[in-house]
Order: structure tokens, then sequence, then C-alpha cells
């Protein structure tokens, strides 16, 4: 089966999908195949987000640890998804532990090599800026209706 | 003065309850059982429709009703999954073996799973929705030949609140039917999905031309939902919601439960969207 290069397969991933092929090789010049094993982290709280991820296959738990509650699980991620965000944004840090819940394979995107590209090439940026708050938006939208709690409380 | 007799009171109607004896009782949940009730005037179970109602009559507490949550192609008891939210749902969980029960019904409008025949049928339940969902669910399983897909996609608040935890191990693992399963928050040790059930609408396995969607939950969650199955190009006539208002008499007497021009105890619990779309999202009713 012949290899698929990074930017035939992030075509294929909703964040990507539509973007001109050019634009898709500059993007696809940051990143590069990475594995990992179930439990292993792709990131912690408090690091320096200099990397984000789309997952080619797996399950990618985002996770808070508590102190005396242990980790809990905010919300899972999976194939075509990406995980993070803070690379975009000063301080570039990580704002919640990102685990491996099975193993996963990911494109493993540098951060400040594609913020480089993105000052260079407005449009570039400007259609990467447009892709993440559509991810954000809709991550918000899922997050206030998990707040709102629905199954909680309940009348006769 | 004349003896007592066994027989059925001469009086009976819709308004009076049959009495039902508890034959097991199983707990789902911290707060939610499943009781199974037999008659106990030794006559048969009624039949009943998936999505159907019964009023239950904790005697000298309340009645209120309860969607039956067992096979509707079964010849056992009546089952009936109860989250105790107030003093008479209470009082329905804490039944015993062998204690009585009243019952009215069945009553309402029911799920169209023969109807769904040729094409994909998706299941979208939120808590202890998946209740209601289930004599559809297990109809639809017997119906599967029939149908071009079945898909199942649950929500919970959290591992421990799921519902049928058994069953789901099994319909997971049966390769004609997708199951997504999701929860809100998990702790440590829970390997599945954490998100919102309508996330998992967008990435199920259908096609929304030929389609035919069921959804319970709390209506904010069925909103967010069918907001999902519409996305997904689904037709307002192929999705059906279950409108579970303030039923009292359950015979369209009252007026307690009534949801525009309708009765949710008569055109519902389970009523076509597209029938009910204007008034769906207007928050005075």
């Amino acid at each position: 089966m012949p290899t698929r290069s990074i930017d035939e397969i992030i075509a294929a991933m909703p964040t990507f999908a539509g973007l001109a092929p050019e634009r898709l090789e500059l993007i696809a010049g940051c990143g590069r195949n990475q594995g990992f094993e179930a439990g292993e982290q792709l990131a912690r709280e408090g690091d320096p987000a200099d990397t984000f991820f789309a997952i080619r296959h797996g399950r990618v738990a985002l996770e808070v640890a508590a102190p005396g509650s242990g980790e809990m699980t905010i919300e899972t991620l999976e194939e075509g998804d990406v995980v993070g965000w803070s690379w975009l944004f000063p301080p570039h840090r990580w704002s919640f532990d990102a685990r491996a819940v099975e193993p996963v394979r990911a494109i493993a995107f540098d951060g400040a090599c594609l913020r480089g590209k993105c000052e260079n090439d407005k449009e570039l940026g400007y259609e990467l800026m447009r892709r993440f708050a559509g991810v954000m938006l809709d991550r918000l939208q899922a997050t206030r209706l998990q707040l709102l709690d629905v199954y909680g409380a309940a009348v006769e | 003065m004349a003896p007592l007799s066994s027989e059925a009171p001469a009086v009976a109607g819709p308004m009076t309850p049959r009495p039902f004896r508890v034959g097991s009782r199983r707990s789902e949940t911290a707060d939610t059982w499943t009781l199974t009730l037999e008659p106990a005037d030794d006559g048969p179970p009624p039949r009943f429709r998936p999505g159907q109602f019964n009023m239950v009559y904790a005697f000298g507490v309340g009645e209120i009703p309860i969607s039956i949550s067992g096979d509707p192609g079964g010849e056992g008891p009546l089952e009936h999954t109860v989250r105790a939210v107030g003093p008479v749902s209470a009082a329905i969980c804490r039944a015993q073996e062998g204690e009585m029960l009243g019952l009215r019904g069945p009553f309402g409008s029911s799920w169209p799973v023969p109807e769904a025949a040729g094409r994909h049928l998706v299941i979208v339940a939120g808590g202890v929705g998946l209740a209601p969902l289930r004599p559809a669910l297990l109809e639809a399983l017997a119906l599967r030949e029939q149908l071009a897909g079945l898909v199942l996609l649950c929500g919970g608040r959290s591992p421990r609140d799921l519902l049928f935890r058994a069953e789901l191990e099994r319909w997971g693992a049966d390769p004609g039917l997708e199951l997504g399963l999701t929860v809100d928050a998990a702790a440590g040790g829970w390997s599945g999905r954490v998100g919102v059930v309508t996330k998992l609408i967008g990435g199920a396995r259908f096609d929304p031309a030929n389609a035919t969607a069921f959804v319970v939950g709390p209506e904010l969650m069925m909103r967010f939902a069918v907001d999902a199955l519409l996305d997904r190009g689904m037709r307002a006539g192929d999705v059906y919601v279950s409108i579970e208002r303030n039923m009292k008499c359950a015979v369209t007497q009252c007026g307690r439960c009534q949801f525009g021009p309708t009765f949710a105890c008569r055109e519902g619990p389970v009523m076509e969207l597209g029938a009910i779309e204007p008034f769906f999202r207007t928050r005075e009713i």
C-alpha cells in the first residue's frame, strides 16, 4: 500500500479539508508522524505548547488533575480531531493534560514553524485562524452543554 | 352483608388503577431501578407498543407517568425503569418484591419502528431517556434484517449513571448495531468517550436522506440533538422526539399536558418533529 504524504492525510481531516494544495503542503512542512502507546502523554498541563496534534487513529483524553480526585477526563478526541490550540495564542502553554487512551497515531505539528508561516502568509494565517475558531466554537458549545448538567437535576 | 368479591370492581375505566405485584427489582444506578410488574388479578399483562407509558400509582403517595422499558415482543411481565427524583418515583423505586402498585395504561403514541423498514434507524438517548427507547431498540433488533442500518447513540452523566450496562456491552459487541457511547465527565478508569452525545451524530454511519431518528432525553439535550440531525441533512418529518409534559389523567381530560394544539398523553409522548416544529422551541409552551 503506498504511503500517503502528510498533506494528503490532513486534506481528509475536517480542520484542513478544502485548503488549496499549496497551503496544505506549507502546513504539512511543519508536521511529522508520531505514535503514542496507550497511557502515554501527548501533552502536560503547564508545559510549553510548542506542538499540536491531528489524530490519524486512536483516542486521546483531555484531562485535568485535581488533588483528591485524581484525573478527570473532560473530553475525548478521535480520528480527524485536532488536539491543542494553545500554540496559537501567547503564552503558548498547555491548559490540560492530553493522554492516549489507546494506541494513537497522529501528525505532530511544530507550532512555532506554523506561526512563522502564518506571519509570512496572512491569508494562510486567516484561514487557519478561521478554522481553529470553528473548532473552538464547537468545543465551547459542547462544554456549555456539559456544564448545564442536563442529566443531573430532574423533577417528577 | 354480602361476601367480599374477588372479581374486578363493577365500575372500572381508564381512571381505575389495576393492581400489579412487583416481581423483581434491579438497581440500574444509584437512583434508578427497573421493576418487573405482574398483574395481581390473574389477567394477562397488557400488550403495549414501544414508547407507550403507564400511569404508575404508589398507593397512598401518588401517581406518575412512566414509560415501559421492556420488550414489546416478550411474553414476560411488564418492565418499568424509574429514576427516583420525587416522592412518588422514590416510593415506586422503594417497592419491594411482592408489594403492590397500581397501573393504568398503556397510553400514548409509539415509536414507528416497522415504518423504518428499508431505512437507517438512528436512536439517540440521553440519560434515563434510554429507558423509553429500549423497547424500540429491542423491536428494531428483532426486525434488523429489514433495516438498512441500526445506530444507537447513548449519552450519560458519568459512567456510573449509564443504564442497562450489561445490555450496552452486548449491543456494543453486536456487528449489526453501531453503538456510540459517551459520558459528560469521567474519572480515571474509563477508556470510553467523554463529551456530549450530540457530538456523536456527526460521525455516525447513516444516510440522512434515508434515515429515521428517535430522540429521548432532557428537552435541552433533545434540542441540540435535533439540530445535529438536521445539520446532517435529515428532514424534520423523519425525526421523532418524546415530549414528556406534566401528565395527570393520561386520557386528555385534565389538560395538564397540553403541548400547543396537542396533548402529550394522546398525540404523544412520541411526536414527529415536523408536526410540532412550530412550537417545539417556543419557550412559553
